[in-house]
């Protein structure tokens, strides 16, 4: 029994943002951190794993190399084993192209009956929460996705899965693809043994070489030129002309009142 | 030092288990209470932090000395006290048994000291013998099978809190000075071993410290730790890397201590602007920051010289700890003076620093004591 | 056969028009009005595609909201959304109709169903879209408004009919506007509480055409099982539809309690509104994810909104900056939130608030 996770190595967007000149993000300046949303992914797997004798995590990522550290970390935590898929051909793919070549290097790794795929619900770096559906859709397999609890009884997973005014309990069949939110579980830290010894742990990089006989890797569905999406324009949002100082003071504060009051703003 | 990749990843595991689960509520309550918190011990023992430098096969992480200070000093950034409750297995504690302990008590005490179910202390010290261990006056009887053990041990960190105690004692008392030690693991829950009343103490609060007193304990001989009589080396070795440890613990100190005076600087307004913008402000931070980064230099080759045997090591010990906490102690003033009155309001966390720093040039060998360890290093050659 | 690459087939402007237990969310109302502006510049039909269960009945409030037909989708296996279900009807009947334009509210089933769409129809999908063009010339408008980019100097594609979504990146410190210039359908979902939604109009709310699909779907079709659905009782915070919101930061962390009573007095002292808060706030546990306000929470646009004691992190910012009149109080005068607010006031919340309180009841 397999439980892979798919993960993504992020820009920090919670703190300052390096903006290039043409108007798109400098990743080259900024600090770069596993996507949220995923470690709730790996927890999820490494729970069930600790509940599942003989069942293995292998997380798998798509970046370029210095995503490796990532993978190391998340061996660290707990997780068997790691992919790591980079190549030149898989570069500039939008969400249609990530999730084919994540789904071909998925079917590379193999999906087995009682296998659990695992998503972060979304990236912070695009929000788009497209991937782990089309990885779905592409393996052919059930998607449940916002999943906030999950249970699993042999071949079966019970999970809540949350809506915006409540939430619904939906039972699927392995194999299935299941994308995680944060309210589903806290994250492990890595323990100290597991970073003196990921080394130990068996790491694979998936190129193009390796994977172009995967019926889902054709040069036309992956990279920029498979990505049916292209950007048209970026540019950094308005910035509203600063207002008025007001002081803090009874005078200063009801003078503003009495502004509001004459513009009808209230 | 650049730290490669392993290194790097346990210093960020450290510092975000530190800054996540050592949250000021906890903090204020270890201070309020004074007591020992069982619930975030269980969970460092769970992650395997009390065990970070005891080997794999004894139940531990495997670590070395520089994963083991680079622990301390994470942890100690945030909490100078919690800091111990990860460090004692690896110094202290466990480090007597992985010097001398034969197999059989690694194996016995080990794995449990490792994963944080068991806490042992360290009991050197006594009323009419502090910086000169060597005026030990418990005593050890041999009885048949076992030893008989009196006396009272002082000082004793985490002694209330403790299952088992590693007590130095006279088993020969014809020898002189430190001579005819012999090093003991007790049971705390022998018969008539017991606890004085917890001190109140200036810093390091929420683990307790209290005397240990010893009447007529029947102490079986398996649990002798190391030759008869040939206690004290042990003691020593102990210490060095206790005094590492100790080291460690003062440059976190320094650096948390140092993070809150520069955040006060930029923060605080005076003749309306930052008081950072003053030179007697910004220049006492340089100084500050300078001292810091010498200590770590200092400490983390010295662990990684210690690990590798070489033979200045204990000298290098002492030399860190001495220069750490010495530095620790002249940070802390200088941050809680960059803070002027709030600093010495205990809402602040300069506050509490500048007390917990206190400790670090006294235990576990003063800065004095360091000084003879350092000289008497360099005369005798 | 269907042929995604095939451009010209592809006419109309297509609404997933979303309903819970027979009952229509606003997105959907949202999305009409938007799509109805889209369908008016490409001289195209708008459509709603109503997926359910005995739902014919709402076909007739698309309509008021802009739609000229409504394509019913009904089945006992629709009632409640399940992905294999949805997918299969609307992927059906994308390759039946080929519509050029499919847009989809971006509530948490738009997006569990959306990208599994656009992957099984082989085509593009936006994620979260707040503004959307298809005529060149009121895109560049768009642009003149709200981004520094010089329109005038660069040469545009003026007879271009492509579908331009825009939309916020990396956390809202980017915007981007994309196309899907290959492939058809151009699909987007649309992210809830931006698109204004019009007035609704009777006549044509009685004039709508309903056009019901044939459908092929069995229980076999469908992989997963809904063992129950569970409403939450817990109070909704209805930040997308409030008029005035105080929000709340850190700046009240020293005492939490007393700064979101602060809040809520000052809420009742603007006649009355819903309390926000930032990222910080809720992931601490001080309030929930319902009153997130953002970039990963709501999308805002009240007439008056508050700041208590936030730093105005561009996350946030995204969230709210549209509101009409932003009054923001922290104690850092170089807090980012100043940048964006028409009144700001440099100062700690827990003084400035009351003042505020006194000075708004001395109004009345």
């Amino acid at each position: 029994m397999k439980y892979i996770v798919c993960v993504k190595q992020v820009p920090d967007t919670s703190g300052k943002v390096a903006v290039k000149e043409d108007g798109t993000m400098d990743r080259s300046k900024m600090a770069t951190i596993i996507n949220p949303d995923d470690l709730n992914a790996v927890e999820a797997a490494l729970a069930l794993k600790d509940k599942n004798e003989g069942a293995k995590v292998v997380v798998v990522s798509m970046g370029p190399p210095p995503a490796a550290r990532m993978l190391h970390e998340l061996l660290a935590m707990g997780a068997d084993e790691a992919v790591l898929v980079s190549g030149r051909e898989f570069g500039g793919s939008d969400t249609f192209a990530t999730s084919q070549i994540l789904a071909g290097a998925i079917s590379h790794i193999g999906v087995d009956a009682n296998d659990v795929i695992f998503c972060g619900r979304q990236a912070i770096d695009g929000d788009t929460a497209q991937v782990g559906p089309q990885i779905a859709e592409k393996l052919g397999i059930p998607q449940v996705s916002y999943a906030a609890d999950i249970e699993q009884k042999g071949t079966k997973l019970t999970v809540k899965r949350v809506l915006e005014d409540g939430y619904m309990n939906i039972e699927v069949e392995t194999p299935c693809l299941v994308t995680c939110i944060k309210e589903l579980n806290t994250p492990r830290y890595m323990t100290p043994r597991g970073i003196l010894e990921f080394d130990k742990k068996p790491y694979s990089v998936y190129d193009f070489e390796m994977l172009k006989d995967e019926p889902l890797i054709e040069l036309d569905t992956i990279g920029l030129k498979g990505s049916p999406t292209n950007v048209y324009k970026s540019f950094s949002p308005p910035v509203k002309g600063a207002g008025k100082m007001i002081d803090a003071t009874e005078d200063g504060i009801s003078a503003m009142v009495k502004e509001l009051a004459e513009k009808h703003i209230i | 030092m650049i730290l490669d990749e392993k290194r790097l990843l346990m210093q960020k595991l450290c510092r975000e288990f530190a800054e996540n689960e050592f949250t000021d509520e906890l903090l204020d309550r270890l201070e309020e209470t004074g007591d020992f918190d069982y619930d975030i011990f269980k969970k460092m023992g769970e992650y395997g932090f009390c065990g970070m430098k005891i080997p794999v096969e004894f139940g531990g992480q495997g670590g070395d000395s520089l994963d083991y200070v680079m622990m301390v000093e994470e942890f100690a950034k945030v909490s100078p006290v919690l800091a111990i409750y990860a460090n004692t297995s690896n110094s202290l504690g466990g480090g007597p048994l992985l010097i001398c302990g034969n197999d059989e008590q690694k194996a016995k005490y080990l794995p449990d000291v490792a994963q944080g179910k068991k806490i042992m202390s360290f009991c050197l010290t006594e009323p009419g013998a502090g910086s000169d261990a060597g005026g030990t006056i418990t005593t050890a009887v041999e009885d048949g099978d076992y030893f008989v053990l009196n006396g009272r041990k002082t000082f004793v960190s985490g002694a209330p809190v403790a299952d088992y105690a590693v007590v130095f004692a006279k088993t020969d008392t014809t020898q002189k000075g430190s001579r005819g030690i012999s090093m003991f693991i007790v049971d705390m829950k022998l018969p008539g071993v017991s606890c004085g009343k917890p001190e109140h103490k200036m810093g390091i609060v929420g683990y307790p410290t209290c005397d240990v007193i010893l009447e007529n304990v029947r102490v079986h001989k398996d649990d002798m730790v190391g030759k008869r009589d040939k206690g004290f080396g042990a003691a020593m070795a102990t210490l060095d890397g206790g005094r590492l440890g100790v080291a460690a613990q003062a440059l976190g100190i320094a650096e948390g201590a140092f993070n809150e005076a520069v955040k006060y600087a930029k923060e605080r307004k005076q003749f309306g602007k930052p008081i950072a913008d003053f030179q007697a402000i910004s220049f006492m931070l340089a100084d500050m920051a300078t001292e810091i980064e010498a200590a770590r230099e200092l400490i983390y080759s010295t662990a990684l010289k210690k690990d590798a045997g070489d033979p200045d090591a204990s000298k290098l010990c002492a030399m860190s700890k001495y220069f750490a906490s010495e530095m620790c102690n002249r940070v802390c003033y200088k941050a809680v003076q960059i803070h002027g009155g709030y600093g010495y309001i205990k809402e602040y966390k300069v506050e509490r620093f500048y007390r917990d720093a206190r400790i670090t040039s006294i235990y576990e060998g003063t800065s004095q004591v360091q000084q003879m360890v350092i000289s008497g290093n360099i005369l005798k050659k | 056969m269907y042929d995604c690459t095939d451009l010209g087939a592809f006419k109309g402007v297509w609404v997933f028009c979303e309903q819970r237990e027979g009952k229509l969310n606003t997105t959907s109302f949202e999305l009409l009005s938007e799509g109805r502006k889209l369908a008016d510049d490409l001289g195209a039909e708008l459509c709603g595609l109503l997926i359910g269960d005995q739902v014919e009945g709402l076909a007739a409030e698309l309509g008021g909201y802009g739609a000229d037909k409504v394509f019913v989708a009904e089945s006992p296996l629709l009632k409640t959304y399940t992905t294999d279900a949805y997918t299969k009807v609307l992927c059906d009947a994308v390759m039946e109709k080929k519509p050029e334009v499919v847009l989809i509210g971006a509530t948490n089933i738009g997006r569990d169903l959306g990208p599994r769409c656009a992957a099984r129809l082989h085509t593009g999908l936006t994620a979260d879209a707040t503004h959307l063009d298809i005529d060149t010339a009121k895109y560049l408008d768009f642009l003149r408004e709200t981004s520094t980019i010089d329109v005038d100097s660069m040469k545009w594609d003026m007879e271009d009919k492509g579908l331009k979504m825009t939309r916020p990146a990396f956390g809202g410190h980017l915007m981007a506007t994309i196309i899907c210039p290959r492939f058809r359908p151009q699909m987007s979902t649309v992210r809830p509480g931006v698109m204004k939604c019009a007035e609704f109009d009777e006549a044509k709310s009685k004039a709508v055409k309903v056009e019901k699909l044939n459908i092929s779907l069995t229980e076999d079709d469908i992989k997963t099982k809904v063992l129950e659905i569970v409403k939450e009782t817990k109070e909704i915070i209805d930040l997308i539809g409030a008029e005035v919101i105080v929000s709340v930061g850190q700046g009240i962390s020293k005492d939490p309690e007393k700064g979101i009573e602060l809040a809520k007095n000052l809420a009742d002292a603007l006649g009355g509104g819903v309390i926000g808060a930032s990222r910080a706030i809720v992931d601490a546990g001080i309030l929930s994810g319902d009153h997130q306000v953002g970039q990963t929470g709501k999308t805002v646009r009240p007439k008056i909104y508050v700041a208590l004691g936030i730093s105005g992190a561009i996350q946030h910012k995204a969230g709210m900056q549209d509101s009409e009149y932003i009054i923001a109080v922290n104690k850092q005068e170089t807090a980012p939130i100043f940048e964006v607010a028409d009144y700001s006031i440099v100062g700690d919340l827990f003084t400035v608030v009351p003042m505020m309180i006194d000075a708004l009841k001395e109004e009345k």
